[in-house]
């Protein structure tokens, strides 16, 4: 069977344990709902458009974080010593990494959606937030996906993966803030191509690393 | 005699840049006045330390592919002689800032930036300390740092430049361009870094040694 093909049927695959045992979506779902109205309860209001967009893009790191870490730890050891036996690790860590990204896509909709409903803040360029929200989300998702599963070899790996997460995405927190602050103040789409172009390169670096290391990472 | 040549070298170097930095002419600019001495002490910090982890980067490639443990504890000591470096850089440079930009840290691009790859090789030493099984530690660790470097190319070399930076140099190799160092002060800085780049490595060396004995002690036992 073809790398493609295998791909696929791993994101099925993942999908469908997802939707079988719900629990792991609702909750994070919950978790992204209950955060932002913690946030408006204890804000109330936020006046400055900076602020506005930080507390976004703080909510979105700590629940990406939460949604990602289980991605290697929820399946048994005896399972994965399984899919190894059957497929290539390249196609299981492209699986995971595109089925993150859909999950994360779900999730910053979510999030966006309720946060916009109780913070209100004129966007100026909402098409443009959503791209940079979009980037956000498959960035959150390529470079969680490897951490998490060099998190889940070690002994308590919940604890390790925000320790080894955070210095790793604040390059990439630091770009997507901006851009999103130019697409909040309306600036001239132009203006932040140079941020797309450095997202844009990072997640190709991060992705061909993972696709390079996991190999390693795998094999018990 | 003929293998310690390079320590005699770092020795001489680091002796006639410490001399040299606090005695030779400088330029007089505003602001800087004598602080710009700094220059020989601050940057190569940050020269060492960048050779320290690109080292240790190729020693966790070369322990993925061969299961040596040496090249493990190579990548080890290398980061942390990195770490070391990369402390003393943001030590001087805070000093140095308190004078000239008024404020120990100014939320300058490369201040943070310089910060936060600290924090990812702290974050590698931590990942080393959960991991109990030898091979594993060392093959877990290795992918971590592997991926962990691009990252921190770009936060050092890329991001800082996007931005305003107080730092001089910024949009080429700051340093070594020639435009932007005063000639006075260059007889002294290539010597400064080239010194302080070997006596990093030799203190490196030292301590793989020092790890490789204890290794076989434990053996032993």
């Amino acid at each position: 069977m073809d790398l493609f093909n295998q791909v696929k049927i791993l994101i099925r695959k993942e999908m469908m344990l997802e939707w079988r045992s719900k629990y792991a979506l609702n909750g994070i779902l919950l978790y992204v709902v209950s955060t932002v109205f913690v946030c408006y309860l204890a804000f109330r209001d936020i006046s400055s458009a900076p602020t506005w967009n930080a507390l976004f893009w703080i909510i979105m790191l700590f629940a990406s974080v939460n949604a990602i870490t289980k991605s290697f730890i929820q399946e048994s050891r005896a399972r994965q010593l399984y899919y190894y036996t059957i497929t290539s690790p390249q196609a299981i860590i492209i699986s995971k990494i595109i089925y993150n990204i859909m999950l994360m896509l779900l999730l910053s909709v979510v999030a966006l959606g309720f946060y916009t409903l109780v913070f209100k803040n004129p966007l100026g360029d909402p098409l443009f937030y959503m791209l940079s929200v979009l980037l956000g989300s498959i960035s959150f998702a390529s470079v969680f996906t490897m951490i998490s599963g060099i998190a889940s070899k070690a002994s308590n790996g919940g604890g390790l993966m925000a320790i080894l997460s955070f210095p790793v995405i604040i390059p990439l927190l630091v770009v997507l803030i901006k851009l999103s602050k130019n697409a909040m103040d309306g600036l001239d789409r132009s203006v932040s191509y140079d941020e797309i172009g450095v997202l844009l390169a990072i997640n190709v670096i991060v992705v061909t690393t993972s696709l390079l290391l996991f190999p390693y990472l795998w094999r018990d | 005699m003929n293998k310690s040549w390079w320590k005699i070298l770092a020795i001489v170097l680091v002796l006639f840049s410490i001399v040299a930095g606090f005695l030779f002419q400088v330029p007089a600019k505003p602001i800087l006045n004598e602080t710009i001495r700094n220059i020989h002490f601050h940057v190569p910090m940050w020269f060492s330390m960048i050779v320290m982890l690109t080292v240790s980067f190729i020693y966790s490639i070369r322990f993925l592919n061969s299961s040596n443990e040496n090249d493990d504890l190579m990548a080890v000591e290398f980061t942390n002689v990195g770490i070391v470096f990369g402390v003393l850089g943001l030590v001087t440079g805070a000093v140095w800032a308190k004078f000239t930009w008024g404020e120990a840290w100014s939320n300058d691009p490369k201040q943070n930036s310089a910060a936060i790859a600290l924090l990812v090789y702290l974050a590698y030493l931590v990942l080393r300390n959960s991991l109990d099984e030898e091979q594993k530690r060392g093959r877990i660790s290795a992918v971590y740092n592997i991926f962990a470097f691009p990252i921190m190319v770009v936060l050092l070399f890329i991001l800082p430049r996007m931005t305003d930076s107080l730092h001089p140099g910024n949009g080429g190799n700051p340093g070594f361009n020639t435009k932007d160092m005063a000639p006075e002060l260059r007889p002294v800085f290539y010597p400064a870094v080239f010194g302080w780049i070997l006596i990093s490595t030799w203190i490196a060396t030292i301590r793989y040694r020092i790890r490789k004995i204890e290794n076989k002690q434990h053996e032993n036992n």
